[in-house]
C-alpha cells in the first residue's frame, strides 16, 4: 500500500500533497496568533513580516530561473 | 553597574528560548516525543493554565532577535522554518484543536510561555472551541486562461501608428474589463463560500514572482469549515468554477486554522507586483 507519503488518514478526502511555500507563507507570516509575554523577542511584529517578504521577492527575484510572465 | 545586578538576581541569559508552535488543551507526551521541531529534536510541552504550548527549543544564536532578523530574509532559512514550523502544527492539528502561532514566536524562556498562557486564557480556550471540528481550506481564484483575449484586429482604419495606439487602447481596455469582471466573479464566489463556511478571509493575491504561477490571481480565500460540511463545500466549489468561466478555481487543504486564531483583523499585507 502506498501509504508512507500521506501522512493524512485514508479518509480524508484530498490525497496528501506537498504544500506551496507561497500558501504556506500567507498564512505562517500573516496570520497565526501572536502571544506576546511581557519580554518575548517580539520578533512577531509586522514590521519583521515587511521585511522578510520584501526580501523574499528580492530573493526569488534573483533566482536564475525565474522569467517575468509579463 | 545595573546590568550586573541583574545578573546577581536573575539567572545568566539563556542560550536558547522556546519558538512557540501552537498552543493545545492537551498533547500526549508520547505524541511530542515523536515530532520534530525547528532543529530536528522532539518539540516539547509548556503546560499552563490548563494549557499545552508545544514548544521547540530555540538557541539564540539563530533565533534570537538580531539573528533572526537576519535569517527571515535568508529564502532558503525562512523556507526550512516555515516548514519546519508546519510540519509540527500540521501533526498537532492532526490530533485535535491547535491556535498556531505565528512564524518566528520566540519567547525568552518558558517561564514567559507559562506566563502568556495564563494571560490568554480566555482568548485561547475560545479559540480552541471554536475550532473544534472545523478544518481550514483555501481557495484561490485565478484568471482563467483566454479570458483576456481580444478582439484586437478589428479596432478600424488608420495609419499604422494610429491602428496600434487604437489597439492597444483597446486592449488594456479589455484587459481592465476582464479584470473587472473576474473581481465581480472573485467576491461573488468568495461570498458564496462564505454562506457555506463558518467563517471566511480574504488573504492578499499572491504575487506571481512568488507563486509562480502564469495567471494573475483574483482571490485568495481561506474558509473555515465544518468537517460534516465539508463535501458539500468542495461541491460547490467545482459548481463556483462551473458558473464563473472566467475564473479557475483552485482547493487547498485541509490547513491548521492558521488564517482563523488572529485577536483581531491585520492589514492584509500585499507584495505588490513591481513596475
Amino acid at each position: 500500500m502506498t501509504t508512507s507519503l500521506a501522512p493524512n488518514s485514508a479518509d480524508d478526502p484530498l490525497a496528501y500533497r506537498p504544500v506551496a511555500l507561497v500558501d504556506l507563507l500567507d498564512r505562517v507570516l500573516a496570520t497565526g496568533v501572536v502571544i506576546s509575554g511581557d519580554i518575548t523577542l517580539a520578533v512577531a511584529d509586522v514590521d519583521l513580516v515587511r521585511i522578510s517578504l520584501r526580501a523574499l521577492v528580492a530573493s526569488v527575484g534573483a533566482l536564475p530561473q525565474q522569467e517575468d510572465a509579463g | 553597574m545595573n546590568w550586573m545586578v541583574e545578573v546577581a538576581v536573575a539567572r545568566p541569559a539563556p542560550a536558547s528560548g522556546a519558538w512557540l508552535h501552537g498552543v493545545a488543551r492537551h498533547a500526549e507526551p508520547a505524541t511530542l516525543a515523536a515530532i520534530p521541531g525547528m532543529d530536528g529534536a522532539p518539540v516539547r510541552a509548556v503546560s499552563a493554565a490548563g494549557l499545552v504550548a508545544v514548544v521547540s527549543t530555540a538557541p539564540l544564536d539563530e533565533y534570537g532577535e538580531e539573528p533572526i532578523r537576519r535569517n527571515l530574509e535568508d529564502l532558503a532559512w525562512l523556507e526550512r522554518a516555515a516548514r519546519a514550523h508546519h510540519a509540527v502544527v500540521e501533526a498537532l492539528a492532526r490530533r485535535g484543536p491547535v491556535v498556531p502561532a505565528r512564524l518566528a514566536t520566540v519567547h525568552t524562556d518558558d517561564e514567559r510561555v507559562a506566563g502568556s498562557l495564563g494571560a490568554h486564557r480566555a482568548e485561547l480556550v475560545a479559540t480552541l472551541d471554536r475550532l473544534t471540528g472545523r478544518g481550514e481550506w483555501g481557495v484561490k481564484g485565478y484568471l482563467a486562461p483566454g479570458a483576456a483575449t481580444v478582439d484586437a484586429e478589428t479596432t478600424g482604419r488608420g495609419g499604422v501608428g494610429t491602428a496600434y495606439l487604437r489597439r492597444r487602447r483597446a486592449q488594456l481596455t479589455s484587459r481592465e474589463e476582464h479584470l473587472q469582471v473576474a473581481g465581480a466573479a472573485a467576491d461573488a464566489v468568495h461570498s458564496a463560500l462564505c454562506e457555506l463556511a463558518v467563517a471566511g478571509r480574504r488573504h492578499a493575491p499572491q504575487d506571481r514572482r512568488l507563486s509562480g504561477a502564469s495567471a494573475t490571481m483574483v482571490l485568495n480565500g481561506a474558509y473555515l469549515v465544518d468537517v460534516a460540511a465539508l463535501p458539500r463545500f468542495t461541491e460547490l466549489v467545482g459548481s463556483l468554477g462551473g458558473r464563473h468561466p472566467g475564473l479557475r478555481l483552485e482547493l487547498t487543504g485541509p490547513w491548521p486554522a492558521y488564517s482563523f486564531v488572529a485577536e483581531r483583523a491585520e492589514p492584509a499585507l500585499t507584495v505588490r507586483e513591481a513596475g
